[in-house]
């Protein structure tokens, strides 16, 4: 994060500083193991785009490269929206059933209410802002520990996407409880979010998806590294009570970071819903593991050993290199669970291990 | 006999990859006496302290216990070879969750050859022999959890003395404890040294010190800067080789608010408290003193908008003044250096930069978005101010020493100008050094607003402050000019006289 790699400021020298012998000591002995830390990650990554490269063919495109980010496009905003949970010293174990009430929510609206794509993206969005702040209530207010609250809210929500349609999947023309046909569809502008493609450089290259993926990344990379709010989010996360002593207000900041968690699930709720055009009671069941592994695999990159957005997209995405990697290697599918928890092992392994021994 | 040394070390060398910490260290420690350890922060007394107790391994020299070779690859090892080590952080000590029968015998429940069944009855009866031969008058089912901290640190005294140690190493014992509850210690470690153990006693308190000691070795710098031995033991002459230079006596020339500042008006703090009022002014430096648990940070943490009080009524600038939150009070200008700064202090994940700046983000952002060149510039400034040594202002907080670490929690809160500017025992774990730069800091930057210390060693406060203000059983009992320098008096509404408020 912030520039710790710069070198100090040449405008040192406007103030003065006390001893600092040992700088000029310490800047050149950048040690095998701290560049095995700070880069290792991103250095296997890079190995295995190179790898998966000369052992494939075709991996080495544009339309590979998009097709990585798409695959995990939905997986990476739940993931930077835990991000945020985790930040705060919190987890948020309902980001993948929000994700698919949001869905349910969205074809729901749609299809049987006849509302249109507008009306579907602002109830998702509610639903979404409106469970994370019941979570961080709970949470804050109610002292259950966030685990258990969260994973309280995942067990209702899932029962409870299935309740207005009796437990049947949302479709176009689906057969109602009462034995009546829903009259309403998918509107067009909902399903380009999952379908539209926009040119870059090739025509009909990047998914809606995958630009939505971006805008959220970069956004809560910036707010979290480099707004007051990340800041003191950080500072909770780290001792909230020092943050309390600090004047923050420590239940506020933990109540907003499931609000976006919540909230960044129900996008990827929407998208998902816009990509399958309809409300599909089976899926999304991955979607919660693989955005934990994302965040938690993302500790590992450039050494932070802290969540992170910048580690998140990058866990997210190193998970969808090497899923697409293995496939197009004809790895078998039912290998990807196994692949994925490797991975996830490793990475913890190396933070905790690596960066344990290096501290003090 | 006093001759026969226990414990003898020699030339004992440690380094922490390019930082060595210990440069040839011997010692000896003898049957029934007190050796008493003194150093500064980052001398070396946790390392040698971590050495002898098979923490950490020497790198060179030798350890004799009873003529035989001691070089134990574990804590578990040093205790089994007659080493046993009462580490300063007394919850290290014991297990809250159990009761003190079963503490007391924790040690004898591991190992080979123990069985596997857990004997409720043969771990009572064990544990009170243990507790009568220690002089333990302690509930043995009270809950560890529950017992006060003075209570819990003999149970991990009594613990370690079970092992029937030839060498009893206890790591600034009092520095959490209140005067009645160190002479309660005492009385244990005299009792301890009639029984011929050797004690290493390592503490910064004088009281402490004139209190046990046989001898005095003063640790500086990873060396042996002096021992004294030769009665009377010469006190300013071991303080003067931990420092390695002199100090001298500090006069406090006493000033007098120039404007008042904030106001208790029958102020209540806990319920059934008795109700009191105090003013402070501009450009004084006042303490409360008073004992350990007599409501010394309630005060603190009721001004800071932590608590609400009881009753009465507090003004700041002739407003009314009722913080709802840390936040409110901060915005008022209302600063608190908290007590245990690892606890409320210190956020270990942030540079020291980020540490200042936590509570006046605001201030050094636009638009929300962080302004990193002011906040570290800001940093350097009272880095160099308060004399923090580090290598700049990135480092993280958890390499510094604790005086140091001290620095930067005091820092924070001086980076702004404030109204009342309070501080929470900010002398605790701190060396002598580090507290006369932050002692001489605060009466120097004192001018504009009103300060008010909260401390439960009154040499502190004697060497600080202008005016002194008693607490005892969560109310002020009267108050002294520095000047008077009627300690008597004072003494006795420390110890709870409860005169009228003077």
């Amino acid at each position: 994060m912030e520039g710790r790699d710069v070198p100090m400021d040449s405008k040192l020298t406007e103030d003065r500083v006390v001893e600092m012998p040992e700088i000029a000591a310490e800047r050149p002995s950048l040690h095998l193991r701290t560049i095995l830390i700070r880069y290792g990650f991103l250095a296997l990554l890079a190995g295995l785009v190179v790898f998966f490269s000369l052992a494939t063919r075709g991996f080495a495109s544009p339309q590979a490269a998009v097709f990585i980010l798409q695959s995990v496009s939905i997986t990476g905003i739940l993931a930077l929206g835990v991000t945020a949970t985790l930040v705060v010293g919190g987890f948020d174990l309902s980001i993948g059933s929000i994700a698919t009430s949001s869905m349910m929510a969205a074809a729901y609206v749609m299809v049987v209410l006849e509302q249109n794509a507008l009306v579907a993206v602002l109830v998702c969005l509610a639903i979404g802002a409106l469970v994370g702040l019941i979570n961080g209530l709970i949470i804050c207010y109610m002292r259950v520990p966030d685990l258990l609250a969260t994973l309280g809210m995942m067990f209702l929500l899932i029962g409870l996407q299935r309740i207005p349609t009796e437990g049947r999947s949302i479709a176009a023309g689906m057969t109602m409880p009462d034995g009546s046909t829903a009259e309403g569809v998918f509107s067009p502008a909902f399903l380009a979010l999952g379908r539209h493609r926009f040119d870059f450089f090739i025509p009909n290259l990047v998914p809606a998806s995958v630009v939505v993926l971006v805008v959220l990344a970069v956004l809560i990379w910036f707010f979290l590294e480099y707004t007051r709010f990340g800041r003191m989010m950080y500072a909770v996360g780290s001792n909230a009570r020092a943050a309390e002593f600090a004047g923050a207000p420590v239940n506020a900041y933990k109540i907003w970071a499931y609000v976006i968690s919540g909230v960044f699930a129900s996008i990827g709720g929407i998208l998902l819903a816009a990509r399958l055009g309809r409300g599909d009671i089976a899926s999304g069941n991955n979607l919660l593991l693989d955005a934990v592994a994302a965040a938690l695999i993302g500790f590992a990159v450039l050494g932070a050993a802290k969540p992170n957005a910048l580690g998140t997209a990058v866990g997210a995405l190193f998970v969808g290199v090497v899923l697409q990697g293995l496939t197009m290697m004809n790895v078998p599918y039912y290998t990807q669970d196994f692949v994925k928890g490797a991975v996830l092992v490793v990475a913890l392994v190396f933070t905790f291990a690596l960066l344990g021994r290096n501290g003090r | 006999m006093a001759d026969d040394a226990v414990f003898r070390i020699a030339g004992l060398g440690k380094a922490f990859g390019p930082n060595e910490v210990l440069k040839g260290v011997s010692l000896e420690l003898r049957a029934g006496e007190v050796t008493v350890l003194m150093g500064a922060n980052g001398a070396g007394k946790s390392t040698l302290v971590k050495v002898v107790s098979g923490v950490h391994r020497a790198d060179g020299g030798s350890m004799i216990l009873d003529g035989r070779p001691f070089g134990p690859a574990s804590p578990a090892e040093a205790m089994r070879a007659g080493v046993v080590t009462v580490h300063q952080n007394i919850d290290d000590g014991v297990v809250g969750a159990l009761d003190v029968a079963t503490n007391l015998v924790l040690d004898q429940l591991n190992g080979a050859g123990r069985g596997i069944f857990f004997n409720p009855r043969g771990v009572r009866s064990r544990a009170k022999e243990i507790a009568g031969r220690m002089g333990l008058a302690l509930d043995l089912s009270a809950e560890v959890a529950e017992l006060p901290l003075a209570d819990r640190q003999m149970v991990a005294i009594a613990r370690a003395m079970a092992h029937e140690p030839r060498v009893l190493i206890l790591d600034e014992p009092t520095s959490s404890l209140s005067s009645n509850e160190a002479e309660r210690l005492f009385a244990l470690v005299d009792h301890l040294r009639s029984r011929g153990v050797a004690i290493l006693y390592i503490s910064h308190r004088m009281s402490d010190i004139r209190r046990l000691a046989d001898r005095i070795v003063s640790l500086r710098d990873g060396r042996i800067a002096g021992l004294f031995e030769d009665r009377p033991l010469d006190y300013e002459g071991a303080v003067n080789a931990m420092l390695g230079r002199k100090l001298g006596a500090r006069n406090i020339d006493s000033r007098v608010p120039t404007r008042p500042v904030f106001a208790a008006e029958d102020l209540r703090i806990l319920p059934g408290a008795r109700p009191f009022s105090f003013g402070l002014g501009t450009g004084e430096v006042v303490a409360v003193v008073g004992l350990v648990g007599v409501g010394k940070t309630r005060l603190a943490e009721t001004i800071f908008g932590i608590h609400a009080p009881v009753g009465g009524s507090m003004r700041l600038g002739g407003s009314a003044y009722a913080p709802a939150s840390p936040a409110e009070a901060v915005r008022e200008g209302v600063f608190l250096v908290a007590k245990d700064r690892a606890k409320t202090g210190i956020v270990p994940d942030f540079k020291i930069y980020e540490n200042m700046s936590l509570p006046f983000l605001p201030r050094h952002s636009q638009f929300g978005v962080m302004r990193r060149r002011t906040e570290r510039a800001a940093a350097r400034r009272q880095i160099a101010d308060l004399k923090v040594v580090c290598r700049s202002e990135r480092d993280d907080p958890a390499t510094l020493s604790g005086g140091n670490q001290q620095k930067v929690a005091v820092a924070r809160w001086l980076s702004q100008p404030s109204r009342l500017l309070m501080l929470d025992e900010p002398f605790q774990g701190v060396d002598i050094s580090a507290r006369h730069d932050i002692a001489a800091k605060l009466r120097e930057s004192a001018a504009d607003r009103a300060t008010l210390l909260f401390l439960t060693e009154l040499d502190e406060a004697l060497e600080t402050v202008d005016r002194m203000l008693v607490m005892s059983e969560h109310t002020i009992v009267g108050e002294y000019l520095n000047r008077e320098g009627d300690i008597e008096r004072l003494l006795a509404d420390v110890a709870g006289g409860g005169r009228g408020a003077a």
